[in-house]
């Protein structure tokens, strides 16, 4: 079973919600859509689902075109950030009555009830009302509800963004192996980086109603095609510094130069612009090869066992994740180092010019 | 600016509460610094809400006194308070321009106009609306709308406090940490009292130099994001910190030695005597460091990788033990877990044995 994608667009208004997207989603797969609020997730997923009609293109189910189908007609099940369940029914009647709408015979409906509800662990709760249960056990009954039709593609709107942290936490957990035991091709919205790579799968990383790249998550996060991936697929969000290529060497901001190393050495001299992210850049000298900044701090963020620094280069303000907790002053001057084997290089229109270095390795 | 003094505070919504059960809020017993950074942290239904409604004014508690400095405002309305409040979602006025949504507490208060213009240009740069100060807050997106909330919050110099109630949960991931940021330097800049509820733990411990943390109507542990980190006082203190939380495991402990379930041994390095009742020793997957020769034998059931680092999804002891592994490190053939010395905690009916010869 497959969804393809052929060229599909939608425009609301004049505006292009969608430009032209083309995606092969196979069967038993996990694919996060992760892009910021307004990136055009909803209207994609609206698209597969077959709620709204594209102004171009077509949408394929295993090879059949069912661009023109309604809604009610394809196999598709959508859940949205508000989990809703009927509080004057039992768990049972919950997670039956989308069987129920059609009609399905009672022997039918108890072996999918009671089929979806071990799967979710809602077997001891199908004679309780929600309202009796726990956060995540009424949120797993709405999920039981999006299931037990069996449909081959479940579509998940940030499903957890209304839910307290520690929930979010332990249902990340547990989504994965709900879509590997019901065999569907799950789609699901994050604007969450850390929730698309917990997720795993594949994702698409969304930007003003493109789909910038597609593939594995962590591919797609450890090799962005482009400087949009990158900084949509960054959470702290990705530093970046001008670098400039002379000869064998590259200066990146106001350090001192350094070897072009791999990828970078086969580069034309030239500008470019250097990204990193924020677990790679150090408060001590690494022992390998490392560039030194020296910067000022801004503010640090301690979370317990590490420690958020957020500093400033010249124009660029950067943030970096490190190990420990370091209580230091405001305001003050602090060097950092990086090393190179970290950097990507966009060139001026933001394509990848080199990958960074471990990334290959990793 | 006001250091807040809670005597004896508990609260409970049933006219005669019987016992314990019946309060939403425990007794407590706490003073809060002047200009101190506070968080309020735990999961809904914990008590959060009801504390700072009590804080606010909104509430008036059932038993106990609050303090603001010296003055008791226990029966004080919210208005007679002076404090400043910041809620979930944006609060503006659409017919308003931005600046003059942010002076709107000090047009209020009867301040002069050259104080409220150099006052409101400050909060404008801090928040980053200097180039929309002009424009009506109609139309701007939620983000914008709850920067001009925030940034109302702040423009008082003069309030005892201010109260923060899950301000960032309508902003995106990226906007989150500039706000957060910008919250911070504000505190650091101004030294107001500010007490922020959440349910986000990476909120709570950036944001505050102390973090309350409630479960169950009681504060059960209040300390430095560190404290909570390396010394949780109670299991759900281990668990709701960290992510993913501690591993616990139930034991059998005297002196330095950890005797598990299976009979395997753990040393401690540190004297805890022989603590009685339901004992287990917890250690962060921050702190299980995997080998090919010391430890534990575990089983590795599957690897997430978060990009940073791995959490590795382990059984041990037949029971789910998360690791957390650092980039780049490969998983061993035959992988065995180690725990970092000094870094067990030990826990008797779920609160903490601290180590005998040592205060924390």
């Amino acid at each position: 079973m497959t969804l393809e994608l052929q060229g599909v667009s939608r425009v609301v208004g004049g505006r292009d919600h969608i430009h032209p997207t083309s995606m092969t989603l196979r069967n038993g797969t996990m694919n996060v859509l992760l892009g910021p609020t307004l990136s055009g997730k909803t209207s994609l997923m609206r698209l597969m689902a077959g709620l709204d009609k594209p102004n171009s293109g077509r949408i394929l189910w295993e090879g059949r075109d069912v661009t023109g189908l309604r809604v009610q007609d394809r196999g598709v099940a959508m859940v949205y950030q508000q989990f809703i369940n009927y509080p004057g029914l039992t768990v049972y009647e919950n997670i039956a009555s989308p069987l129920r709408i059609l009609r399905r015979s009672t022997a039918e409906i108890d072996r999918a009830v009671r089929h979806t509800a071990e799967m979710l662990r809602l077997t001891p709760m199908l004679e309780r009302k929600p309202l009796e249960l726990s956060g995540g056990q009424q949120q797993r009954c709405a999920l039981a509800r999006a299931l037990v039709k069996g449909a081959g593609l479940v579509l998940l709107d940030e499903p957890l963004a209304n839910l307290d942290y520690k929930l979010r936490e332990e249902l990340r957990v547990e989504i994965p192996k709900i879509f590997e035991a019901s065999g569907a091709i799950f789609v699901y919205a994050t604007t969450e980086p850390e929730e698309a790579l917990l997720l795993g799968g594949h994702t698409a990383t969304l930007w003003e109603g493109r789909v910038t790249q597609f593939g594995p998550t962590a591919e797609v996060y450890r090799n962005p095609h482009d400087a949009t991936t990158a900084r949509v697929f960054s959470d702290p969000p990705m530093n970046f510094v001008p670098a400039v290529k002379t000869g064998g060497q590259v200066r990146f901001g106001e350090s001192a130069s350094v070897a072009a190393d791999g990828a970078m050495s086969a580069l034309p001299d030239g500008r470019y612009l250097a990204g990193f992210r924020a677990n790679h850049l150090a408060l001590h000298r690494p022992s390998g090869a490392a560039v030194e900044f020296a910067c000022k701090l801004a503010v640090t963020e301690i979370t317990g066992s590490e420690t958020f620094i957020h500093v400033s280069h010249g124009t660029d303000r950067w943030v970096g994740l490190v190990g420990g907790v370091h209580d230091l002053t405001p305001g003050q001057g602090v060097q950092v180092w990086l090393d190179p084997a970290h950097v990507y290089l966009f060139d001026a229109d933001g394509r990848l010019a080199a990958p960074a270095a471990y990334a290959k390795a990793a | 600016m006001a250091q807040i003094t809670l005597k004896n505070l508990a609260h409970s919504y049933l006219p005669n509460p019987k016992g314990e059960q019946d309060y939403a809020l425990k007794e407590m017993d706490h003073v809060w610094q002047d200009g101190g950074a506070y968080a309020l942290l735990g999961s809904s239904g914990c008590g959060k809400t009801t504390l700072l409604n009590i804080i606010s004014g909104l509430l008036r508690p059932s038993h106990g006194r609050v303090l603001f400095g010296d003055r008791d405002v226990t029966d004080a309305a919210t208005a007679e308070r002076n404090i400043a409040q910041v809620f979930q979602f944006p609060v503006v006025y659409d017919t308003m321009t931005v600046r003059d949504n942010l002076a709107f507490p000090l047009r209020n208060r009867g301040q002069d106009a050259a104080y409220i213009k150099r006052r409101v240009d400050q909060i404008a740069k801090m928040i980053g609306m200097e180039a929309m100060l002009s424009r009506k807050a109609q139309g701007l997106t939620a983000d914008a709308k709850q920067k001009i909330s925030l940034g109302r919050g702040m423009v008082r110099e003069d309030v005892n406090a201010i109260l923060f109630d899950e301000p960032l949960t309508v902003i995106d991931p990226h906007m989150k940490w500039e706000l957060r940021t910008q919250l911070k330097q504000l505190h650091r800049e101004f030294g107001h009292t500010m007490i922020y509820v959440t349910h986000d733990q990476t909120e709570a411990l950036t944001f505050a130099d102390k973090v309350v943390v409630m479960y169950d109507g009681r504060v059960v542990q209040l300390g430095t994001p560190e404290e909570l980190f390396e010394t949780p006082a109670h299991t759900f203190v281990g668990y709701f910190i960290g992510s993913p939380g501690m591993n616990f495991l139930d034991a059998r402990v005297s002196g330095t030695h950890a005797m598990l379930v299976s009979g395997a041994g753990v040393d401690l390095g540190d004297d805890h005597g022989t603590p009685s009742g339901r004992v287990q020793i917890g250690i962060r997957p921050e702190h299980a460091v995997l080998t090919e020769g010391q430890g534990l034998p575990v089983t590795i059931r599957r690897v997430e990788d978060v990009g940073r680092h791995r959490i590795l999804r382990a059984e041990l002891e037949g029971q789910p033990f998360n690791i957390v592994q650092p980039e780049g490190q490969p998983v061993p053939a035959l992988p065995r877990v180690a725990f970092v010395p000094g870094k067990i905690n030990v826990y008797a009916d779920d609160w903490r044995v601290a180590p005998q010869g040592r205060a924390a």
